[in-house]
């Protein structure tokens, strides 16, 4: 693919970035923290773009105050689904707003073989386009 | 750098302004605080001074290349009910903060019902949701001895303290772990789980108060609430907290902080019903002798059973 030349999942933010260090998460999680965001960890083997809720790895983390508490959760997250994709979220909860600010991918499986274009060809030679990953033709679980 | 620094005779040796670095940490405003505000208290003055200095000395080293690793500053704070215990370990949290060794220097205050669960499972993220609230500050554990229950076998107390134990070992630069407690409980809870005992490095006996000495918390108390004392009322405090003392469930300073509610409640009630209509702003803040000495504690002052003073177990 010419438009992703690193073949590599590019959903949320820093995704054309070469993967975050854990110091460069820690910085991210502070600044979230510092506006009074709650800070969600999610993981999924099914990233279809249209795929919005993934699955919540503990409860949000309200009332925090420092990243380490954060990061110990992404890495216990990480060593639980070592092949899934995984996101941590920002939640800001201030009325009027109540959705999620920041997401971004943490962990990614090794090998990520991407989607594939499906066409579909419906009445009076209409086609319709979407897309599948290659992943998810295998059971869950079983993926990647 | 470090192995440079390793052979310990360097040819140039550079030196470092300690004085410089301790002016600079602000460190000797909160140690003054600490003596204006905490009355008393010498041994747990004296192991704080000591703390901050080796962590002051640390940053130094530090700055030298001499690395030594991060020292473990779990503490425990024995003393009889209402010793300051709590209140040093808010100022703790400021002092360790001062001098970079926690980040944010909060303190999450908990007792055994935040972090033990009702039922299996429940425990263990409860524990740690405690946990990560309290990382870059202080967790301070209150009553930590009902942590332990040895008299039920089914008690889920065991997992916390394991939880605990394993972040205090690993979780040292980001949290630093403050028990409380009666010192005799304390020391049996340390009897049946050593390994806490051998992970915290500082333990601190909180002694009573002299009777000179809570006269001074109450003064302090009676500023704060912009109140005072009249010369006679100041010496009938002092009558009064001597015989409270020898009375059963006396709580030091928290026993000064209800008395002198109970004597502000007298002296609103002495204005109020006064035939003086017009009142000054001396009025409104003087306790008189006439409102303390209406306390109980002076007609039956064998026993005293005030139904109102706090009193934990």
């Amino acid at each position: 693919m010419m438009t992703n030349p690193g073949n590599i999942l590019t959903q949320g933010q820093f995704s054309f970035l070469p993967p975050l260090t854990d110091k460069q998460i820690s910085t991210q999680l502070k600044y979230a923290l510092k506006n009074g965001w709650a800070i969600g960890i999610e993981y999924t083997d099914d990233p279809h773009p249209r795929n919005t809720y993934w699955e919540m790895f503990g409860n949000p983390m309200f009332d925090l105050k420092d990243p380490a508490g954060i990061l110990m959760e992404i890495n216990s997250c990480r060593k639980t689904f070592p092949n899934h994709y995984i996101r941590v979220t920002a939640f800001n909860s201030t009325r009027g707003v109540e959705s999620p600010t920041m997401s971004y991918i943490v962990n990614r499986p090794k090998k990520e073989p991407g989607f594939g274009l499906v066409r579909h060809e419906g009445s009076g030679r209409c086609i319709s386009y979407t897309i599948h990953s290659y992943a998810t033709d295998e059971p869950e679980a079983e993926r990647y | 750098m470090s192995k440079q620094s390793k052979n310990l005779t360097p040819t140039k040796d550079p030196s470092i302004d300690l004085d410089a670095e301790f002016q600079a940490s602000n460190i000797q405003e909160v140690l003054e605080k600490l003596d204006q505000e905490l009355i008393g208290l010498i041994p747990v003055k004296t192991r704080i001074r000591e703390t901050a200095a080796l962590l002051l000395v640390d940053r130094v080293r530090k700055q030298m290349g001499l690395s030594a690793g991060a020292p473990s500053l779990h503490m425990c704070f024995t003393g009889n009910p209402g010793t300051g215990k709590t209140t040093v370990a808010l100022r703790m949290a400021e002092i360790l903060h001062r001098l970079g060794y926690v980040r944010e220097g909060h303190l999450v205050s908990v007792t055994r019902d935040d972090l033990v669960g009702q039922y299996i499972g429940h425990t263990a993220p409860k524990t740690k949701e405690v946990i990560k609230k309290a990382m870059g500050g202080v967790l301070f554990i209150d009553e930590a001895y009902y942590l332990y229950k040895p008299e039920n076998e089914r008690d889920y107390g065991a997992e916390s303290i394991e939880i605990l134990l394993q972040t205090m070992e690993n979780n040292r630069e980001d949290l630093v772990v403050i028990l409380a407690g009666y010192k005799d409980r304390m020391d049996k809870f340390f009897h049946s789980n050593p390994g806490m005992r051998s992970r915290i490095a500082h333990h601190i006996d909180f002694p009573d108060y002299g009777p000179d000495e809570l006269v001074a918390i109450a003064k302090l108390m009676l500023e704060s609430q912009n109140y005072c004392f009249s010369s006679a009322g100041e010496e009938a405090f002092g009558k009064y907290i001597r015989l409270r003392m020898k009375s059963e469930h006396f709580a030091n300073a928290r026993s000064v902080r209800n008395a002198l509610d109970r004597a502000r409640l007298r002296q609103a009630n002495r204005l109020f019903s006064g035939t003086k209509k017009s009142l000054s702003k001396t009025d409104l803040i003087t306790l008189e002798a006439e409102d303390i000495l209406a306390s109980r504690v002076f007609l039956e002052s064998a026993v005293d059973s005030e139904p109102n003073t706090k009193n934990k177990k």
